[in-house]
């Protein structure tokens, strides 16, 4: 086949970037219905105190434990019903929307951006650094993550806060050894040399030159580190150790449901599966990012 | 392989005594004096206090501090609980055939669901079957195991009142547990109905615990399978006229194994972290529950000694699964 020459035509006809991956990720139906998902969870955890029809920690003395309005003794005033000290369902899980968006956010944004800084630095240090930094994030990893969470919590006290700098340390090691892989393998390709022959500095190299194109991985990691946070923050609220009552918390409405789940269903079943529906979506939209921006699993 | 042994062991060494770093500095990371912490609201009297700082090596520098717990740590002392008052080591490993019990039940449960599941979705690949099975298997990776552990027990114990809420055995049994295995223990005690009530009791905690690894496992079946299946052997294992379920069940299944086996060991740790959740629940007494209780008492050498412990045990199983999967692929060795 003869060569076509590269006209500044073809070039301009090539989709950019994003319409590129919006046309893979596209193609995986469960990915866009958790991105869909996902964008309801972001409006509800933005606009949770114009949504909820009650103020999440008023407590109705007239209507304890009262059942959704489809079941008998319910009503719409109470749509999901209300927990044992008579708070009305609906309004605290539209606002533990907004614990679980900000725990994930929090969480991703130091967890990664720590993760990203100390794998650059693994890959272009020298090996000795980069040997210490590997065992250090080796030592972490050998704890199991709810475990370590769970000791650090103990030892700063409960609250979502420390709960959060628990998660983020428990998750960080895993950007660390996604970024370093990353690095090394792009470290050595001809673009990177030609960078350095061009006189450019080292940090220059790592975050400019060399981090862009390491990118792809880390915002996978990041979907699905996402979905691990809040699974871990709600654990630890489960077990008493993440955000304390009376928060709207999931994972603390469920500790405070565990005495009554032999009488009112629906004090634990509503936390749980906004639980559940929030991460599958997270995790659907990990699987859809992975499939558009990790070429070498494209269409395998 | 001598040499891969060799090199494997050595990164195992700065770990270890990197954990037993971080086991040394919990107590010490506390904030505010130590000992007033660790008494809490029951406070502690002078000559307590002074004891105690002397029993703990705090007037000790620090280093020579470390050493002391290195050395104790060696020799298998980990202090004593504040509770109970007895070695740490000894609880540890008086409940850990209970936690041992359930892992063990969790993962028969999950391979033997999980890896047929994977198989029979690979070869159906896109079906109907397929894309249920995996959208199931997404589900149960994204499964909040407390709240499906609070599910079970609405429907099973709650409604259908066949599965009993908590603990191992029901209370109507009583028998000598030398080895720490209810199940075993029941079964080879004279007491009928024993084995059968110890089962009944494992249900529950079994299918929590193994969620998740079931639908890890269903999933890495399915996509080692499907890897394999394109390759040229399977073709000609097809050629030769080998019926479907022997070159899908031996020659595919076998050579997909590796990263199957792999994931299996590796989760160790996702079984330990899980197991904390679920013995909360059911009030198993194994070391998941002994260490949540242990925060709340504030018991702090406990807590201390079992993050070693757990920690180094799931190293050992690292270490392991590392050193099998070099034994089974040379090509990992030559790394």
């Amino acid at each position: 086949m003869a060569l076509t020459p590269v006209t500044s035509g073809t070039l301009r006809n090539r989709p950019g970037r994003l319409q590129e991956f919006w046309y893979y990720f596209r193609e995986n139906r469960g990915a866009v219905i958790g991105l869909w998902v996902f964008a309801a969870f972001i409006v509800v955890a933005l606009f949770a105190p114009i949504l909820a029809p009650h103020d999440p920690t008023q407590q109705f003395r007239d209507a304890l434990l009262q059942p959704p309005f489809w079941e008998e003794g319910g009503s719409l005033t109470y749509p999901l019903g209300t927990d044992a000290v008579g708070r009305d369902m609906l309004s605290r899980l539209l606002h533990g929307a907004r614990y679980s968006f900000y725990v994930g956010i929090i969480v991703v944004t130091f967890a990664a951006s720590g993760g990203i800084v100390i794998g650059l630095l693994a890959g272009f240090a020298p090996k000795w650094v980069d040997t210490i930094i590997m065992r250090v994030m080796d030592i972490i990893l050998a704890f199991p993550s709810l475990l370590l969470a769970l000791v650090l919590v103990a030892i700063l006290g409960p609250s979502l806060t420390n709960a959060m700098i628990a998660i983020a340390i428990v998750l960080q090691p895993h950007y660390v050894r996604l970024t370093r892989a990353s690095v090394l393998s792009e470290r050595s390709k001809d673009y990177v040399t030609a960078a350095r022959v061009a006189g450019a500095k080292q940090t220059r190299l790592m975050f400019i030159t060399v981090l862009p194109n390491c990118l792809s991985p880390i915002i996978v990691q990041g979907a699905l580190s996402f979905s691990t946070a809040i699974l871990d923050a709600a654990a630890l609220g489960f077990l008493g150790m993440g955000a304390q009552p009376p928060t709207p918390e999931w994972g603390t409405m469920l500790a405070e449901a565990r005495e009554f789940i032999l009488r009112a269903w629906w004090v634990v079943t509503f936390p749980g599966v906004a639980i559940l529906i929030t991460v599958l979506a997270i995790n659907l939209m990990g699987d859809g990012l992975r499939d558009a921006l990790d070429p070498k699993l494209k269409r395998s | 392989m001598f040499r891969y042994l060799l090199s494997r062991l050595l990164t195992f060494l700065p770990t270890f005594f990197g954990v037993t770093i971080i086991s040394f500095a919990f107590i010490r990371m506390l904030p505010g004096d130590p000992i007033i912490v660790m008494a809490g609201e029951r406070g502690v009297s002078e000559e307590r206090y002074a004891e105690l700082i002397q029993q703990f090596g705090f007037d000790q520098p620090i280093w020579r501090q470390y050493l002391d717990y290195l050395g104790g740590v060696v020799q298998g002392d980990l202090g004593q609980s504040f509770v109970t008052k007895k070695p740490v080591w000894d609880e540890f490993f008086a409940l850990f055939p209970a936690t041992l019990e359930l892992s063990i039940c969790a993962m028969i449960f999950a391979v033997a669901l999980g890896l047929p599941a994977g198989v029979i979705a690979a070869v159906n690949r896109g079906k109907l079957f397929d894309r249920t099975l995996m959208s199931t298997a997404l589900v149960g990776y994204s499964m909040p195991i407390f709240w499906w552990a609070l599910l079970l027990i609405i429907v099973f114990s709650g409604m259908l009142g066949i599965t009993p809420v908590s603990g191992r055995i029901s209370l109507l049994y009583y028998f000598d547990n030398p080895s720490g295995f209810m199940l075993w223990d029941a079964l080879v005690s004279d007491q009928k109905g024993a084995f059968w009530s110890a089962l009944h009791h494992l249900i529950l905690p079994t299918i929590v615990l193994g969620t998740i690894p079931l639908a890890v496992i269903a999933r890495q079946t399915r996509s080692a399978m499907l890897e394999v299946l394109s390759e040229d052997y399977i073709r000609t294992a097809r050629a030769k006229g080998l019926a479907p379920g022997r070159v899908n069940g031996v020659h595919a299944l076998r050579n997909a194994l590796i990263p199957v086996i792999t994931v299996i060991g590796l989760s160790v740790g996702t079984l330990l972290a899980g197991a904390i959740l679920t013995e909360t629940i059911f009030s198993w007494p194994g070391i998941g529950k002994w260490m949540v209780d242990s925060i709340f008492r504030r018991d702090y050498p406990v807590v201390q000694g079992g993050l070693l412990l757990i920690a180094v045990m799931v190293m050992i199983v690292n270490l392991t699964v590392d050193v099998l999967y070099g034994l089974i692929n040379p090509k990992i060795r030559k790394r």
